[in-house]
């Protein structure tokens, strides 16, 4: 199931879950935007960190990485990163970063 | 009229899982894994989780047990491996070694390494008081990751409101 959504004067298509469909119609710019609607404030630096990784993974791979594979390769803790984003790091990140859900078990 | 599409929008949707307690009380290495994905897995999901070890699934939290769990070769028939062969010295450990490299290659933690990591998550570890004083362990046989040993009634009342699963 797709909707869209308005994120300032854009309009995005996101799936059910409110992953975007189409990653090119997202901008930096959208990022407080979508962090507001995770309920998450202001994002500090190591919460842009960890959106500009998801975003530069998906660029490189074509798919966003597991809150393992994210941890390993930022070499930012898992504990941090679940501090940071207390509903799930790479799922929550990723919806801001604009990219898909990512796919992975571990 | 706003309201009325909002409780339609959230009708359509499906419930989401907010809690799971998975309970672990194999000691094979593979009764212990599955449990600890399905935990893995709840956290980053931002699922809340609990997992409990009971029987011979303490031995994934038992700190001179846990660097050893093995694949169970006799009486597997998932193995597609002959019984009597299964039971022969060393196939087990064969097995193993076998299957932790393969676990290795696809980069998935160790079971050590997954509780470990488990922890940090938020997820919470708990041990089962009668298996404990089944086994006549203590406190100290068990990873600093385990917070209690905790009786049946006290895994209810976590569990209350969530989803239990059992392997």
């Amino acid at each position: 199931m797709m909707t869209t959504e308005t994120i300032g004067t854009a309009t995005v298509d996101v799936d059910a879950e409110g992953f975007f469909v189409h990653p090119e119609q997202w901008n930096e710019a959208m990022v407080p935007d979508l962090a507001h609607r995770e309920g998450m404030g202001v994002l500090s630096d190591r919460h842009w960190q960890v959106i500009r990784f998801m975003r530069r993974e998906f660029d490189d791979n074509g798919t966003g990485p597991t809150v393992r594979a994210l941890s390993k390769s930022s070499d930012i803790p898992i504990k941090e990163l679940y501090q940071l984003f207390p509903k799930g790091p790479a799922k929550v990140a990723a919806r801001i970063a604009g990219i898909p859900k990512p796919r992975g078990c571990i | 009229m706003a309201t009325q599409v909002v409780e339609e929008r959230t009708a359509d949707k499906p419930k989401t899982i907010e809690k799971v307690s998975i309970v672990i009380s194999k000691g094979s290495l593979e009764g212990i894994y599955p449990g600890l994905i399905m935990a893995n897995g709840a956290r980053a999901e931002g699922i809340e989780a609990n997992l409990f070890f009971t029987f011979f699934g303490l031995d994934a939290i038992n700190k001179k047990r846990q660097d050893h769990i093995k694949v169970a070769t006799v009486g597997n028939p998932g193995l597609h491996l002959a019984t009597w062969l299964g039971g022969f010295p060393g196939v087990s450990s064969a097995m193993t070694h076998y299957m932790e490299h393969k676990i290795e290659s696809l980069d998935f933690p160790s079971i050590p390494e997954f509780l470990e990591m488990i922890a940090d998550t938020g997820a919470r570890l708990f041990g089962c008081k009668a298996s404990v004083d089944l086994f006549g362990l203590s406190r100290e046989d068990f990873i600093p990751q385990v917070e209690d040993i905790i009786t049946v009634g006290e895994f209810y009342s976590m569990a209350g409101g969530g989803e239990i699963i059992f392997t």
